[in-house]
């Protein structure tokens, strides 16, 4: 089959700079299955349609993460009653993204609960703030790397801040993030080695989490964990400890590795697009739809996967039982049959439906942070950057094909107003 | 009290047949958008006009589309 | 067909239908004069809000003009319903005694609250009925005077919310209903049972299986209701919440096919006269329009639902304008309604149900999907507080798909459902 290898292209890294005709390829068969050596395979679903409507199918199920497996020491006490232990907790307790209803959605609405219009409006002038920071850190430079000295400080500092973890422990979570994120890369879940150091990484944060989540409740704070961790969901129930462990987690690793994405992808699709700057610079009430835009254009996250509980009969072709799924948002994003002329960066669309933040039961959690800290990076940038010019195009790109985004951005400048 | 407004309101309506309860204007426009209880979407259809950049970020940001605005400046 | 001169054209009613339908006639290329005749006041405003925050007070009853597409270029009739149809002569007769002539007509009247039996009982002071701007605000500066008890006669969508918004104003309500639930007509009793529950929980005063028989004034006031077994009903206040009729008295004499059941069409939207003819230069659109539903098997319905009137008007306009779109109108029937702070939403029509699954959620937690089969096909669901599982079920209804359907769903193990008994009348 010719489609078969397109899937390994799609997660080859020399095609990360540009997946797109691999997606337009993809879409001329909305649901196509792709040999991946198994008897079910996997299925890739590319168009707007099929994508929209798997999303929220309820035979579709988002539990993907194969059982815990930590790796064994050589220490009997440990390989035999720790570690299978450990392991059945980490499974009853994965973070809510893996999980289905009704667990997902007890989880959710208590995360949804702490995630206040208020503390949203507080975190977006704070946002604001953070820019203008970090733009004035480099006055006087004539080089930006866009991820360094913006894209990736801006949206960490505010999921810690929001959360309420120490701004100094960040560091850590550099790390752990950029592992932890592997989880989302359909081929680390098959890796034993990506899986045992993810089980290392996952057990390190878990350990600090503990500790931060007792300071919180000896201490309690005016952040989400705080209350995550003292108050009732709204259905009166409180989350477990270890629920609340990996929603923390999710919730972190969530905001590390996506919006900085959001924002590279958005300066780089500027560059490349100097009359949309230009008026962006005119005219900063552009943001919103721009932004939108952007979501549809270079959405952050390209592909989520999912599983099916039931044979799905879809767009000609039926979708068998425990068959592995990706839904290609970015592919769906440019699909001719939703967007007229798809590939053409136009902020003035209207009526898009993009998949950039999913949609259904799992829509991004983070996408109002995800908008407004967008919003405010892309305005000052336009602002403030004098006559940028991209150094190199395109630029290197992180491995994760899932999560895509440039390692780095580095933007000449002749200064910074 | 807020000072009157520049300008004619605006005029806004939901579908809530499309409204899945998404919750993203009210993270917008949090003083023209509420959802009570779960699902229960509650809307100002004529926000004054210094409201219109709020009023633009629920619109654009509304994942199944279902805002409609009008602005009789514009 | 190719105007040969500039044509002109009508829209009766001036609701959320008339102005869709204005919009899409002008998109669609329409460039003569365009007539809009309203009986009310009022250019199109939304009604949704009048049987909720407008009565909450949160919203002014003047806040809700709906948004629409500047540069229309509409005559405005407003405060003048239409009188008389005269299609031989291709006229409007307005009550006021002006014709205006048109070769492009739209029937968007609508309709209007079906009004108490007894019409001396309907006009007292204290008795409400809820369907326009003013009704709304009426209603509205009754429930503020805080009055001792509030009666909703009729446990409809609208009797319904009603009762929900006096509770949330702390007003004690009673609701009367003949059935053995609230929207057991359209929902089943099954379903309808879990509104009221939600009603009673709240603290609605729910008098179902009962009928009021009279209401009774003391100086021109409404003191009490009067209920068939003999039960009083001390209120100030009674909201008379039995449905609509729709507004087709005008179109008699015009050898159309209607009746206060709506004005029928044919597949494409235009209407029929007596002799099932289509009248090629006149579609209904909204509330008063009875149509074949192709998802229905043809049979003819009229619908009284905002997205409804939204998209069979712009199915209209664009007939009208001469862009006659490729299909009929066979839109998948939906709509919502809020009972307090309870998002009760449906796709598909219930009528003839012969069963109902819990296909997702759970009753107990008030949050479900309630999917409804007749003769072993999806033909409806209802959502309570579930909105995002309903677009599968849309989309098994549109494929007409085996009820019940097979398959699990990520909330549940058991691939098989409870069929439970709808409870339609």
């Amino acid at each position: 089959m010719a489609d078969a290898t397109l899937l390994d292209r799609i997660k080859d890294p020399s095609n990360r700079a540009d997946p797109y005709p691999l997606y337009a390829r993809l879409r001329r068969t909305p649901v196509s299955r792709q040999d991946d050596g198994s008897e079910a395979g996997t299925w890739v679903a590319a168009t707007h349609g099929t994508i929209a409507s798997l999303l929220a199918d309820p035979r579709v199920s988002s539990d993907t993460l194969p059982p815990a497996d930590r790796p064994r020491t050589g220490n009997p006490l440990t390989d035999l009653i720790v570690k299978p232990i450990r392991d059945r907790i980490t499974d009853a307790h994965r973070p809510f993204i893996f999980r289905d209803p009704p667990d997902h959605d007890r989880l959710r609405a208590a995360v949804m609960n702490q995630f206040t219009r208020e503390r949203v409006q507080g975190m977006r002038d704070r946002s604001d703030r953070l820019v203008a920071d970090l733009l004035d850190r480099k006055r006087g430079a004539r080089e930006i790397d866009a991820v360094d000295d913006l894209a990736y400080p801006l949206p960490v500092t505010v999921i810690c801040e929001l959360f309420g973890v120490p701004r100094e422990d960040e560091p850590k979570f550099h790390d752990w993030a950029t592992q932890l994120a592997t989880a989302l890369e359909p081929d680390s879940l098959s890796d034993t080695e990506i899986r045992a150091e993810n089980s290392r990484t996952f057990d390190a944060i878990a350990a600090y989490m503990a500790d931060l989540i007792k300071e919180k409740r000896k201490h309690p704070q005016d952040d989400m964990l705080s209350g995550l961790a003292n108050d009732a969901a709204p259905d009166g129930t409180r989350v477990g400890d270890y629920d609340l462990i990996a929603t923390a987690i999710l919730m972190l690793v969530a905001g590390h590795e996506t919006t900085v994405n959001l924002i590279t992808n958005g300066l780089l699709t500027l560059l490349r697009h100097p009359d949309e700057l230009e008026r962006l610079r005119a005219d900063p009430a552009r943001a919103p739809r721009l932004v939108e835009e952007l979501l549809r254009y270079e959405p952050p996250v390209q592909f989520r996967t999912r599983t099916t509980l039931s044979p799905i009969p879809i767009a000609g072709v039926t979708i068998p039982e425990g068959a592995d799924l990706v839904l290609l948002l970015a592919a769906g994003n440019r699909d001719a049959a939703v967007f007229p002329d798809p590939d053409r960066f136009d902020p003035d669309r209207t009526g898009t439906r993009h998949l950039g933040f999913g949609g259904s039961l799992h829509y991004c959690v983070g996408a109002p942070l995800a908008r407004f800290e967008a919003e405010a990076a892309l305005t000052a940038l336009a602002r403030r950057l004098k006559n940028p010019r991209l150094v190199a195009d395109p630029p290197p790109y992180r491995p994760g094909a899932a999560l895509r985004g440039p390692e780095h951005l580095r933007v000449a400048i002749d200064g910074i107003a | 009290m807020s000072p009157p407004s520049a300008g004619s309101p605006l005029r806004v309506s939901v579908d809530l047949n499309l409204c899945q309860a998404y919750g993203q204007c009210c993270y917008a426009a949090p003083r023209h958008f509420r959802i009570d209880g779960r699902e229960a979407l509650f809307y100002d259809p004529a926000p004054g006009a210094d409201a219109r950049v709020a009023i633009e970020r629920a619109r654009v940001a509304c994942p199944v589309q279902a805002i409609r605005v009008e602005d009789p400046d514009a | 067909m190719a105007p040969s001169r500039t044509e002109r054209a009508v829209i009766v009613g001036a609701g959320l239908a008339a102005l869709r339908a204005a919009e899409a006639m002008r998109a669609a290329g329409f460039s003569g004069p365009l007539a809009v005749v309203g009986d009310e006041p009022y250019r199109p405003y939304d009604r949704p809000p009048l049987s909720k925050h407008v009565l909450t007070g949160e919203t002014p009853p003047d806040a809700t003009a709906l948004p629409g597409r500047p540069g229309l270029a509409l005559d405005w009739h407003l405060g003048v319903p239409a009188a008389r149809l005269d299609r031989t002569a291709q006229e409007v007769h307005l009550a006021d005694g002006r014709a205006l002539p048109y070769d492009r007509l739209l029937i968007a009247t609508g309709t209007r609250a079906r009004p108490w039996p007894n019409p001396h009982e309907g006009r007292m002071p204290g008795v409400f009925t809820l369907r326009g701007r003013d009704d709304a605000a009426a209603l509205r500066a009754a429930l503020a005077a805080g009055p001792r008890r509030v009666v909703v006669i009729g446990a409809g969508f609208i009797g319904c919310e009603v009762a929900r918004v006096c509770r949330s104003l702390g007003l004690p309500a009673t609701l009367v209903d003949p059935g053995p639930t609230p929207l057991a007509r359209v929902l089943g009793s099954t379903v309808g049972g879990v509104v009221g529950a939600l009603l009673r929980e709240d603290g609605v005063d729910l008098r179902f299986g009962a009928q009021v028989e009279w209401l009774e004034d003391e100086g021109g006031r409404l003191v009490r209701a009067h209920l068939t077994d003999g039960t009083r009903i001390e209120a100030e206040v009674a909201v008379v919440a039995l449905g609509a009729v729709r507004n087709t008295a005008w179109l008699t004499g015009s050898g159309l096919s209607a009746d206060p059941g709506g004005v029928d069409c044919d597949a494409d939207g235009h209407v029929l006269d007596a002799d099932g003819r289509p009248d090629p230069r006149i579609a209904a659109a909204g509330d008063v329009a009875r149509f074949p539903h192709p998802l229905y098997d043809g049979r003819r319905v009229a619908l009284e639902h905002w997205g409804h009137a939204e998209a069979q008007a712009v199915h209209a306009g664009r007939l009208l304008a001469g862009d006659r779109p490729d299909a009929p109108y066979s839109a998948m029937p939906t709509f919502w309604s809020m009972q307090g702070d309870v998002m009760v939403k449906s796709v598909g029509l219930t009528d003839g149900a012969d069963a109902v699954a819990i296909a997702y959620g759970d009753l107990a937690a008030r949050r479900f999907v309630a999917l409804y089969g007749r003769a072993g096909r999806c033909i409806a669901a209802v959502s309570v507080d579930c909105a995002r599982w309903l677009p599968a079920c849309a989309e098994l209804i549109a494929a007409r798909a085996p009820f019940p359907p097979d398959g699990a769903a990520v909330d549940r193990n058991a691939r098989s459902l409870d069929i439970l008994a709808p409870g339609l009348p």
